[in-house]
C-alpha cells in the first residue's frame, strides 16, 4: 500500500507531540476499556454482558469498513455483509481444512486469507459496477448481498454446507491460543465480586486490539494522498479528474479496503460465535450496518462507534437481560420486542434525519456538507450547468 | 465523411515559431448520434496563447473535453508533443501536464484555499520543492488567495473561485494550460484581472489554449485564435487581426 503511505500533497503541520492532555484522556480511554468489562462481569457475575461487548467490537470494525466506503468515498454500498460472509466462510472453510496443523493458532492465522477473501470479492465486485454512481450502485450491491447469501444457503460448490451452517456436525472448532489456560489461571477476588477470564474477555481482548487497529490505519489513510483523493472524488468528481486523480483505482481501493476490514470482522464473528451461517448475513444485517453510519455520523470514528453502541449494543442488552431473568418478560414479549426494534429503528432513522442529520458525533468535514452555513455552498451544487453559464453578469459578493 | 476544414476561409496563414504542443487534425466528436465537432484542426505552438472563439454550442467546450479525454474523438487524431494522447484517459492525459481548468469554477468546496491548491499538485509527487515554489508563486500572483488560504473554497467569491481553479490548475505545472471559459459571470472589473493574469503566466512560459465568449477579450490577448461555428473552425488567425475582421466583428463583437 505505498500508495496510501505516501505524504498528503500538502505538507501538513509537522506532527506535535501528544499534548498532556490527550496522553490523560487516552490513559483514562485505556482504563475504560480494561475496567468496564473485568468490573461489570465481577459485580454481576453475567459473561453475557462481555459478550455483548465483543459483538458490539466486531459491528464497530463492520461499520468502519464500510465507513470508508461510504463515508469517505461517499459510495453507497447495501451489499456490505457480502463481505462480512466472505471472510467468515473463508476462514472457516480454510481453517476447518489446516487446524489439525495449525491447532489454536487456526484464528490468527485466518485473519489472512479472511482479510484477502473481503478484499479480493470487493475488487471483483468494484470492477464491474463502480462506473455506476448513487443509486444504481446502491441496487447492483444489494443484489450482490444477496447473490452471495443465496450461493451460501444452497451449498454451491458444496463448500458452506448450505442453510445447517459450518462446521459440520461432527466437527469443533479450536480454541485460540491460551483461552483455556487463562481461563484455569486468571481468577482474582475485586472490589465489586469474583472474576474468571472467560472465553468472551479473550475475545474482547482481541477484537478491542482489532478496532484500535482498524482506527489507527483509517486515521492515517484521512490524513494520506487516498484519503484526500476520496475527499475530492465526493466533492466534484471533474474537477478531481482533472487534478489527475484516477476515480476507478481510488474507487477500487475504498471498496477493497473496506471489504478487508469486513472480512476481518467476519473471520472474528465465526470464531467467537463457533458456528457459522448464511442466516447471519441477510439483507437486514447490511441495513444496520448502514444505519450504524447514518445514525453515528458519517465519516467520523466516534460517531460510527456511538451508532454500534446505540444499535447493537442496546437491543443485545435488553435480550441478555430478558434471557438472564433481570427483565421479567415474557417469552411473546420477547419476540414482540425484537420485531418491534426494526420500527424502532426505523422511527429514530426519521427523527435523526429531521433533527440531526449529520449524526450523532458527525465528522466536521461530512457535518459542513449539511449545516445552515454552507447553504451556499449546497446552492451552488444544486445548480446546473445551465444556471452556472447564464447567471447574472455579476454577482453582489464579487471582488 | 468531408473534410470540412477545407472551406475554412484563411484570414492568414498561420505561423508559429514555436515548436508544435498540441495538434487537433480533422477531429470528429460525436455526443451519441449527434457529431459535435466536424472536423476540426487546431495547432497550439509553444508559449502561445491560443484561443477558439464562437457562441454558445459551437463546439468550443467540446473540443476542451476531447482534448482532456472526457470526449473520445471518433475520427481524427490529437497529439501532445509529438505523442497520440487522443483516446487516453482523463488522469492519463493530465499526467502528461496538459492541465484542463474546467468551466463553472469546478473547485473543491469543503476543502480549505490551501488543500485545493494541493490537490492540483496531486501526482507531483517526487518533487515537494518545486510544489512549494509554485504554490508561492500561485499565492504571489494571486494575493487574495494567500489572505484566505484558510477559508474554505466554496466561502469564496465567484472570481476568487476562478482565482483558486486556476492556481490549482497552475499547481500541476502544466506544459499546456486548458482554460474554459474563465470569465463566465463574473464582473467587467474581476475579469480584466483573469485575463491580465493569462498574460502573466503566459510570459512566465506556460502555453496556453483559452476558450471563451468574451470575444474581444480573448482575441486582445491571444497570439492567434479559431471562430468555431456549429463543430467546424470557419476562420482561424493571428488575434489581432481576427480583432478588426469585418465578420468576427459583426458576428461576435455586436457591431452592426
Amino acid at each position: 500500500m505505498a500508495d496510501t503511505k505516501a505524504a498528503a500533497v500538502m505538507p501538513t503541520p509537522t506532527r506535535k507531540k501528544l499534548p498532556p492532555k490527550t496522553i490523560v484522556a487516552y490513559s483514562i480511554l485505556a482504563a475504560v476499556l480494561v475496567l468496564v468489562p473485568v468490573l461489570v462481569q465481577s459485580a454481576t457475575g453475567w459473561e453475557f454482558i462481555v459478550r455483548i461487548f465483543v459483538i458490539v467490537g466486531i459491528w464497530v470494525l463492520l461499520a468502519l469498513g464500510l465507513n470508508i466506503v461510504v463515508g469517505y468515498a461517499g459510495l453507497l454500498d447495501l451489499g456490505y455483509i457480502a463481505f462480512y460472509a466472505m471472510g467468515g466462510y473463508a476462514g472457516v472453510i480454510i481453517g476447518q481444512a489446516v487446524s489439525h496443523w495449525t491447532g489454536g493458532a487456526t484464528y490468527f492465522l485466518m485473519l489472512i486469507p479472511a482479510a484477502l477473501a473481503g478484499a479480493l470479492t470487493g475488487v471483483a465486485l468494484g470492477f464491474p459496477v463502480l462506473r455506476l454512481r448513487g443509486d444504481y450502485l446502491a441496487i447492483v450491491t444489494l443484489g450482490f448481498g444477496e447473490i452471495v447469501r443465496i450461493c451460501l444457503n444452497n451449498n454451491l460448490f458444496g463448500l458452506s454446507n448450505g442453510a445447517s451452517g459450518l462446521p459440520y456436525g461432527n466437527q469443533v472448532m479450536a480454541l485460540p491460543f491460551g483461552a483455556q489456560w487463562l481461563q484455569d489461571n486468571i481468577r482474582f477476588q475485586t472490589p465489586l465480586g469474583f472474576f474468571q477470564f472467560g472465553p468472551n474477555m479473550y475475545w474482547y481482548v482481541i477484537v478491542v486490539m482489532l478496532v484500535l487497529g482498524a482506527i489507527f490505519v483509517i486515521r492515517r489513510l484521512d490524513d494520506s494522498r487516498l484519503g484526500r483523493a476520496w475527499v475530492a472524488m465526493r466533492e466534484n468528481e471533474v474537477a478531481a479528474e482533472a487534478c489527475g486523480i484516477n476515480i476507478r483505482t481510488q474507487k477500487l481501493w475504498a471498496f477493497s479496503l473496506g471489504a478487508l476490514s469486513g472480512g476481518i470482522a467476519g473471520v472474528t464473528f465465526a470464531y467467537v460465535q463457533q458456528f457459522i451461517s448464511p442466516e447471519s448475513f441477510t439483507f437486514m444485517e447490511s441495513v444496520f450496518v448502514v444505519c450504524i453510519i447514518v445514525i453515528g455520523g458519517m465519516g467520523s470514528i466516534k460517531g460510527v462507534i456511538a451508532g454500534a453502541l446505540l444499535i447493537k449494543g442496546v437491543p443485545d442488552l435488553i435480550q441478555g437481560l430478558a434471557v438472564a431473568g433481570v427483565l421479567k418478560m415474557p417469552a411473546e414479549m420477547q419476540s414482540l420486542m425484537s420485531n418491534y426494534r426494526f420500527l424502532v429503528f426505523g422511527l429514530l432513522m426519521v427523527v435523526m434525519m429531521a433533527v440531526r442529520p449529520q449524526g450523532i458525533i458527525p465528522s466536521s468535514r461530512r457535518a459542513r456538507e449539511l449545516l445552515p452555513e454552507d447553504g451556499r455552498i449546497l446552492a451552488e451544487e444544486d445548480m446546473q450547468e445551465w444556471d452556472v453559464e447564464n447567471r447574472a453578469n455579476t454577482e453582489p459578493d464579487d471582488v | 465523411m468531408s473534410d470540412t476544414t477545407s472551406t475554412t476561409a484563411m484570414v492568414a496563414p498561420v505561423t508559429g515559431s514555436g515548436a508544435l504542443v498540441l495538434q487537433l487534425k480533422n477531429v470528429h466528436t460525436f455526443y451519441g448520434a449527434i457529431e459535435a465537432l466536424k472536423g476540426i484542426s487546431v495547432d497550439v505552438r509553444e508559449g502561445e496563447i491560443v484561443t477558439l472563439i464562437g457562441a454558445n454550442g459551437a463546439g468550443k467546450s467540446t473540443t476542451l473535453k476531447t482534448i482532456s479525454g472526457l470526449l473520445a474523438p471518433k475520427v481524427g487524431e490529437i497529439t501532445f508533443m509529438g505523442e497520440k494522447i487522443s483516446g487516453m484517459k482523463v488522469h492519463d492525459v493530465a499526467a502528461k501536464r496538459v492541465v484542463q481548468v474546467p468551466e463553472g469554477r469546478r473547485i473543491f468546496p469543503r476543502m480549505t484555499v490551501e488543500e485545493n491548491l494541493g490537490m492540483g499538485a496531486f501526482l507531483r509527487t517526487k518533487d515537494p520543492e518545486g510544489v512549494k515554489s509554485t504554490l508561492e508563486l500561485v499565492y504571489e500572483l494571486f494575493p487574495r488567495l494567500r489572505e484566505r488560504r484558510a477559508q474554505k473554497g466554496g466561502t469564496l467569491s465567484g472570481g476568487e473561485q476562478q482565482m483558486l481553479a486556476m492556481g490549482r490548475g497552475m499547481m500541476a505545472d502544466p506544459k499546456l494550460l486548458m482554460l474554459d471559459e474563465p470569465s463566465m459571470g463574473l464582473a467587467p472589473v474581476v475579469v480584466e484581472t483573469i485575463f491580465e493574469t493569462i498574460e502573466t503566466l503566459n510570459k512566465a512560459g506556460i502555453t496556453i489554449l483559452l476558450v471563451e465568449q468574451n470575444a474581444a477579450m480573448a482575441l486582445a490577448i491571444a497570439d492567434r485564435g479559431y471562430v468555431l461555428e456549429t463543430g467546424s473552425v470557419v476562420l482561424q488567425g493571428p488575434g489581432k487581426e481576427l480583432l478588426h475582421d469585418e465578420k468576427v466583428r459583426k458576428t461576435y463583437l455586436g457591431e452592426a
